[in-house]
């Protein structure tokens, strides 16, 4: 580490410091240790956790796709779309919240599964039709 | 610090540059993404100060889940009831684009994740500093985006409760966003000017977070992008809905209070909280049960039912919103006027009220208006919805309906209106 860099950057940041630091002292008024680790963690377990596996599974998407390369994204886009939705809605479809859900809402949580998974058979259904579509126009075109 | 510790082993594993083989990562990549967050995460942080505003936390401490904020609360202001829908609005925005937000948020992320495994870990003061900025920026975004996300689908794990979490969390983001922008707004702006004017590949910077040897594509970045705003339009098309009644809620597939409205009728529109939830029970609610005590400068009277439709009743078409982003559109309320009940108990000028229910749970129990609110002729207390009387889960015998408000604001089963202390 040598030397402190650039004098603008070092005043951007102390500044913004300054309201960072306003603010933390106010969210960790609580449960500061599990306050931080929520905080912190949300950033590990995403860089460390959660884009390693989906970055793991794409690529092993691509080597087992071989000299087909030009299939993968059939396959990669109805996976990533269905998959983000079931993150940003696991606790519903999960069921984990279905309980309070009723009772809150006087509504049933019961059919956010089943939803999903609808969903999720049309997209890879979708990606399905239109991929043997651009095979068979390729066929006709070569043929 | 010892400098050759740091340089003899070689950088192995994520930390060496071509352990990320990725074509599509690129500095104008980034770029795009991150302009979309500028004018996306700016809108959230906006409406979600107004959120905050909307709750009047400075009017009554029974309102203010921030007691400490200090100067955090410097912009608070009355919150307006016109347009009645401006709450509606807000917060549906404010939810709705959160959720669009995610995958562009995720993909930004990915773009940059080379660059945490960068050595040394801290070139100078400054990198070191910006290093620990970015924990806050990364950190905190994902927070915010996290809390948000459970807290409208009531999966209350976050460590506290949810007002002080999302909104301090939301300044400290802010913090370290302010200084993102600052230092990285213009090189994005430099390289969409390039991009717009159609040079190829950066050449007079170095492209830091290209690829060194990258693989061979398997998508365009016209693809990438693609997919990213793909999957944005999708959370949007499965969330959007819930913002609207009957056919629109009911393409809000996989979103809270989206789907079939709740049951028939004049009361089958969206509950925020049952009776049953709250510990409300219908004994308490009858006839005989149930007086509303109001209370003011001249003296308290206690009214049952059968008093309040001896007043003149009036009608307001008001929408219900919800802070988790979901709402319905106008339903017609009629019942008293809140400044006809003011008048009752010696306050013939504009006041305060205080509003207490007869629940037993839940935050906003007690819950004050502000003099402008009261004011309203539009604002209620609600003895009727849609042409029949209240159900218990929409707040019978008596609830509050004052336009603009933030649905818990608009408490239902009534107790004690106590005008003039809040």
């Amino acid at each position: 580490m040598r030397g402190l860099g650039s004098p603008f950057q070092l005043c951007v940041l102390l500044c913004s410091f300054a309201l960072c630091g306003y603010a933390g002292v106010r969210l960790l008024d609580g449960d500061w240790v599990l306050i931080a680790l929520w905080f912190v963690g949300a950033a590990v377990i995403h860089d460390l956790v959660l884009l390693p596996l989906y970055a793991g599974v794409d690529r092993g998407l691509v080597k087992g796709a071989g000299r087909r390369r030009a299939w993968v994204n059939y396959v990669r886009v109805p996976c990533a779309l269905s998959g983000l939705l079931l993150l940003v809605w696991f606790p519903l479809i999960s069921g984990r919240v279905s309980e309070r859900y009723a009772g809150v809402a006087g509504q049933s949580a019961d059919g956010f599964l089943g939803r999903w998974l609808v969903i999720t058979a049309v997209l890879f259904g979708g990606s399905a039709v239109v991929f043997a579509w651009r095979v068979g126009r390729g066929r006709r075109a070569s043929g | 610090m010892a400098r050759s510790l740091l340089r003899t082993p070689p950088a192995r594993g994520p930390f060496a540059p071509d352990f990320w083989r990725s074509p599509l990562r690129g500095i104008r990549f980034t770029a795009v993404l991150g302009v979309v967050l500028l004018v996306g995460i700016t809108i959230l942080f906006v409406t979600g100060l107004l959120s905050y505003a909307a709750y009047n936390p400075d009017l009554a401490r029974v309102n203010d889940m921030t007691p400490g904020k200090g100067l955090l609360g410097f912009y608070l202001f009355s919150w307006p009831t016109d347009p009645p829908w401006l709450y509606r609005l807000t917060q549906g925005v404010h939810v709705t684009l959160g959720l669009a937000l995610v995958p562009v948020l995720l993909a930004k992320l990915w773009s940059v994740v080379p660059r945490l495994f960068t050595l040394p870990p801290a070139r100078s003061l400054t990198h070191a500093l910006e290093r620990i900025s970015l924990l806050l920026l990364v950190g905190g975004a994902l927070f915010e985006f996290v809390t948000g996300i459970l807290n409208v689908q009531l999966d209350y794990v976050f460590p506290g409760s949810f007002y002080p979490l999302h909104f301090y969390g939301a300044w400290v983001f802010f913090g370290a966003f302010l200084a993102h922008v600052v230092l990285k707004a213009p090189v994005a702006f430099r390289n969409l000017r390039a991009m717009r004017e159609g040079s190829g590949e950066p050449g007079d910077e170095p492209d830091e977070l290209a690829a060194p040897r990258p693989d061979r594509p398997t998508v365009s970045r016209r693809g990438a992008f693609g997919l990213v705003g793909g999957a944005s339009l999708l959370l949007f098309a499965t969330s959007a809905g819930r913002s609207f009644d009957g056919p629109l809620r009911e393409t809000a597939v996989l979103t809270p209070h989206g789907g079939p409205e709740p049951g028939g009728g004049p009361g089958g529109f969206q509950i925020n909280k049952t009776a049953a939830y709250v510990g409300v029970r219908a004994g308490e609610t009858s006839e005989e049960a149930w007086r509303l005590t109001v209370a003011g400068r001249s003296g308290t009277a206690r009214l049952s039912r059968a008093d309040l439709l001896g007043l003149p009743l009036h009608s307001a078409d008001l929408p219900i919103a919800c802070v988790e982003g979901w709402s319905t559109s106008d339903q017609w309320w009629r019942g008293v006027r809140l400044r006809d009940l003011a008048a009752l108990v010696g306050h013939d000028e504009p006041v305060d009220v205080l509003v207490e229910s007869l629940q037993r749970r839940g935050p906003f129990r007690r819950a004050a208006l502000r003099a402008n609110q009261v004011e309203d002729p539009r604002s209620l207390l609600a003895l009727f919805v849609n042409g029949e009387e209240l159900t218990l889960d929409h707040g019978y015998p008596a609830r509050i309906i004052v336009p603009a408000a933030p649905g818990v604001l608009n408490t239902k089963w009534v107790e004690r209106l106590t005008f003039g202390e809040v």
